[in-house]
């Protein structure tokens, strides 16, 4: 029985907000128990060494010290991705960036197991460390891993979706842009922090600040060679986590192995400076892109290459290489698609999955270009871009399914929003507008690990107390993932959120969900629950349909109320259809379960990229330019999203504001970068700035007001039509900014970030009548394999992997 | 090991009597010794503002204090704010305007607009940013957190009418 909605779609305060603001929520680090003991990790100096030794003894006899573990204790190595095995808990034989972990201290105390880490001897043998990916190509030797393509090549791909080659010659314009994106790190507020303890069965539990807890469980029993059956894994709440706690640390082995061992609790907190050797965050990408258009604007194909400087680790870079291309061609219409991407490992903290996983670099690239492209044609770049969206429901050359799309009216609304056609190339020298657009997956379409069954499951449970307990294992990471389960289930079941307790993110007593990554969680989770309320809906309607002398099907929940639809004021109590319904079928629950859809493409790498449905977003921004100083100031910024539906608006407005907040962070100013010691000091590859006072970040006062426009067309992929909103409006920032600099000054910044310096140097170029222009210059010979070839859609290809030939037969 | 110190503050309104080791921070003190969890660290070199709590009044880093400098001072927490099971107008205001997201950097903002609002009750929307600048958040990107300050100081006003 349909019904207007009375949860979804209305601010509401989020079910943990109470808790939040009361600090009674219990992070990891805030979790202790009796006998506890501390554990602290010794970290490598060097960026690339043999261990030739590792002498403990001194540290072991230190008063105080339980424990010390090394390499030894861990011979099976782990890896998130089934392809990139590839780390150890502490390093055996070789350390791969400076504070790769090499021994732990278990100790009664923090203090003391510090002071016993400087008892460890290890005697390092140095190799050389490889700087960044052209270094690395250049370098085969010493190999960083003895796996992967060659020398120090960790991946190397390529595609072709119709002959590139033919659709660039025949366009009336080619573009060749070269563009760099720095790489930047999440940041969390809450440093990772575990606590690792024997049950009162003896089995192992460890609670963690993990994104991932169903895939920290399968690796914590392949290093720990104990049965997944003997361990649980519970997710605290995380404070922040943008990716950089989805990958299983160092850090949750050693506990785990230390509680084992010792019986008895064992907890570690990551300083700050370890939350940036860990890493795991956004890939320096250097990117050379190629696109053919017509005079009247259409675009005819583009060729993408991209380079990724991975770090000294697997961790997700084979996906974070897919992402780098799979999804540039879902926002426009290339009849041909072309991409190459190439994964190096380097000297360097692990880079791996940050909000936007790989996407943020390409499309900073063709978002620019495409500013390029219309300022060569003449035309609006708003106008640029609606001549080539994609279409609802069609196929992009690559085979990805392009679901609802509304990015057409985010476009049209941000331009209105912004005053765009007023201030756009109008508006006095020093001061510009720019616009890019995005779009971002509903959840990855394949698991990490190769299964059939369901991403996301849901049991709900309802207590004849009218409390409606919802079990999921989605992790709760400040976006509002409880919120929206909650959400899901009280509308379905038409009570108010407050009956619902969720209970997530726990292997030991909730069904699998496979984490909070990708912008899967409101779409999986969510028509989880859609479907075991729905059924639970199903069963009690059953019941009390007879005394509310109305059909099953006409029965209406709402507002803690069941009624017949035909004749709403008799009715009864929620809880009062509980209890009749109890009574008649026994304990209430159900279950529900998603699996995606099957994709459409069918040649070998078609899984990634692919998506139930995908979120759009178009964003006007700002700038105040200073040409004296290169000053970037930004006054305001207008983002309009796709979202499908809002679950709860006041969420939704958040997770847009925060995306724009890290994206212009992103533009501006955020860098994990790397210096070299002198020589005297062993020349180490070593951070420029472990710290947050020299990570720089935006603070309240460097953050622009944010108009938000959701753009709310619900899709029938997703519960309630609601796309995701996490990591989309973080996208389109980066090249806007850009943008809104060339409108304001007239200078391209073809790398990210965009700091004051660069601009003035573009600004001196453009005064000696040189290429205005700062950003990389010469993109290396890579050697990229020959591309794996499969026709388009609209050129009779069955989405399967062909020889090239037949392409010219069509052509 | 060196001895514990033994000392007497007034944490929340109450009397607390503790004994720790004595280079603890008061951070430290707080969450270790007297369980109270819920300031929050985020990097203890005072660059991130989360450990934020009023001390006799002051908003100060309580990363940056010494346990020991705290004998016979007086020491709010974010525990002590709430009004018995009622909630404090900015406790109540960042639950409803999304000033709270993962929450973690929640308790030390919350305390840093408390010590503004009695030196300031009507802020503007710039003091606000000025007075939270130091707090670092990553989820929000401050909007909603300047938002609810602004909503919780009319609420403060009006009560004070």
């Amino acid at each position: 029985m349909k019904k207007r909605l009375d949860v979804v779609g209305k601010a509401r305060r989020r079910v943990d907000a109470r808790a939040k603001v009361t600090g009674q929520l219990r992070f990891a680090d805030d979790l202790s128990m009796p006998r506890m003991l501390h554990a602290k990790l010794l970290r490598s100096p060097h960026p690339h060494a043999e261990i030739v030794s590792v002498d403990v003894s001194r540290a072991a006899s230190l008063q105080g010290v339980h424990l010390v573990l090394t390499g030894q204790d861990f011979p099976v190595p782990f890896g998130i991705m089934p392809v990139s095995v590839d780390e150890f808990p502490l390093a055996r034989e070789r350390v791969r960036y400076v504070g790769d972990p090499v021994a732990a201290v278990i100790a009664t105390d923090e203090q003391t197991a510090v002071e016993a880490l400087a008892l460890i001897e290890v005697n390092f043998k140095i190799l050389r460390p490889v700087e960044d990916a052209i270094d690395g190509l250049r370098h085969p030797e010493p190999r960083i891993h003895d796996y992967g393509e060659q020398g120090n090549i960790h991946r190397n791909q390529s595609y072709e979706f119709g002959d590139v080659e033919d659709s660039l010659r025949k366009a009336d314009f080619l573009f060749e842009d070269l563009f760099f994106y720095e790489g930047n790190t999440h940041l969390p507020m809450e440093q990772q922090a575990s606590l690792a303890f024997l049950d009162g069965e003896g089995k192992l539990q460890i609670c963690s600040s993990t994104q991932n807890p169903h895939y920290l469980h399968r690796q914590l029993a392949r290093v720990l060679q104990i049965p997944e059956a003997r361990i649980r894994v519970v997710a605290t709440p995380n404070g922040g986590g943008f990716g950089g706690k989805c990958d299983p640390g160092g850090h949750e082995f050693v506990v785990s192995k230390a509680a084992l061992l010792l019986g008895r609790p064992v907890k570690i907190g990551l300083t700050r400076e370890e939350v940036f050797y860990v890493h795991r965050g956004r890939h320096p990408v250097l990117m050379k892109m190629k696109t053919g258009v017509t005079k009247d604007g259409k675009l005819t194909g583009m060729h993408l290459q991209t380079l990724l400087d991975g770090g000294g680790y697997g961790s997700h870079g084979p996906a974070s290489t897919f992402y780098t291309g799979v999804l540039t061609p879902v926002t426009y219409h290339y009849p041909r698609f072309k991409f190459e991407a190439c994964r190096v490992f380097t000297s360097k903290p692990a880079c791996g999955p940050k909000r936007g996983h790989g996407t943020p670099q390409p499309r900073f690239g063709q978002e620019v270009q495409l500013d390029k492209i219309a300022e060569k044609l003449g035309m609006d770049p708003a106008e640029l871009r609606l001549k080539n969206l994609t279409k609802a429901d069609s196929l992009t050359a690559s085979w990805l399914h392009v679901g609802s799309t509304g990015l057409e009216a985010c476009i049209r609304k941000v331009t209105e929003l912004s005053g765009w056609k007023e201030k756009h190339r109008k508006l006095p020298r020093g001061r510009g507008v720019g616009i890019a657009c995005s779009t971002y997956m509903c959840g990855a379409g394949v698991a990490i690990y190769w299964n059939k069954m369901p991403h996301s499951g849901v049991q709900i449970l309802l207590d004849r107390s009218g409390t409606v307990i919802v079990y999921c294992g989605a992790t709760e990471i400040g976006q509002g993932s409880d919120d929206v389960l909650a959400a899901i289930v009280a509308e379905t079941l038409g009570v108010d959120t407050g009956v619902v307790r969720c209970v997530t993110g726990d292997t030991g007593i909730a069904p699998v969900d496979l984490g909070s990554y990708s912008s899967r969680v409101t779409i999986m989770m969510g028509n989880a629950a859609l479907q075991a309320a729905e059924r639970l809906r199903a069963s009690v309607a059953a019941v009390v349909s007879e005394t509310l002398g109305t059909l099953p099907d006409r029965v209406v929940f709402s507002q803690g109320r069941v009624f017949a639809a035909d004749n709403p004021g008799p009715g009864m109590t929620f809880v009062e259809a509980v209890h009749m319904a109890e009574a008649a079928l026994g304990t209430l629950s159900a279950v529900g379960s998603y699996a995606p859809p099957k994709p459409p493409g069918k040649y070998k790498g078609a899984g990634v990229g692919p998506s139930p449905a995908y979120s759009f977003s178009a964003c006007v921004v700002e700038v105040e330019v200073d040409e004296r100083t290169g000053w970037i100031h930004v006054p305001k910024i207008w983002m309009a999203h796709d979202i499908g539906r809002a679950v709860n608006p006041t969420l939704a407005r958040g997770q847009v504001i925060g995306g724009v907040y890290m994206g212009l962070g992103e533009a501006l100013m955020e860098a994990q970068s790397f210096r070299r010691l002198p020589e005297k000091l062993s020349g180490a590859l070593v951070h420029r700035a472990p710290s947050m006072l020299d990570y720089k970040s935006l603070t309240s006062l460097d953050m622009p007001e944010v108009e938000v426009a959701l753009i709310e067309d619900p899709d029938p992929n997703c519960p309630y039509g609601a796309k995701e909103v996490g990591q989309g409006p973080l996208l389109p920032v980066m090249p806007a900014v850009a943008n809104a600099i060339f409108d304001a000054v007239g200078v391209r910044i073809d790398e990210i970030p965009i700091t004051p310096d660069k601009v003035l140097a573009a600004l001196e170029r453009k005064a000696k009548g040189e290429p205005a222009r700062v950003g990389p210059e010469a993109f290396p010979a890579v050697p990229y394999p020959e591309p794996t070839f499969v026709l388009p859609p609209w050129e009779e290809g069955d989405g399967k992997e062909t020889k090239r030939n037949a392409a010219a037969a069509v052509v | 090991m060196l001895a514990r110190v033994r000392q007497r503050l007034t944490v929340n309104g109450e009397e607390a009597d503790v004994s720790f080791a004595p280079y603890k921070t008061l951070l430290e003190v707080l969450r270790e010794d007297l369980q109270l969890t819920g300031t929050k660290h985020g990097c203890e070199l005072g660059e991130c503002g989360a450990c934020t709590v009023l001390l006799d009044g002051e908003p100060v880093l309580s990363c940056l204090v010494l346990g020991r400098e705290c004998e016979g001072r007086s020491v709010q927490t974010i525990e002590g704010l709430a009004r018995g099971p009622e909630l404090h107008p900015l406790q109540a205001a960042f639950a409803d305007f999304g000033g709270s997201q993962c929450g973690y950097c929640t308790p030390g903002v919350i305390m840093t607009a408390e010590a503004l609002l009695r030196k300031n009750p009507s802020p503007t929307r710039e003091e606000i940013k000025v007075a939270t600048a130091g707090n670092l958040c990553r989820c929000t990107g401050y909007q909603q957190i300047v938002d609810a300050i602004e909503d919780a100081a009319a609420q403060l006003r009006a009560e004070a009418k």
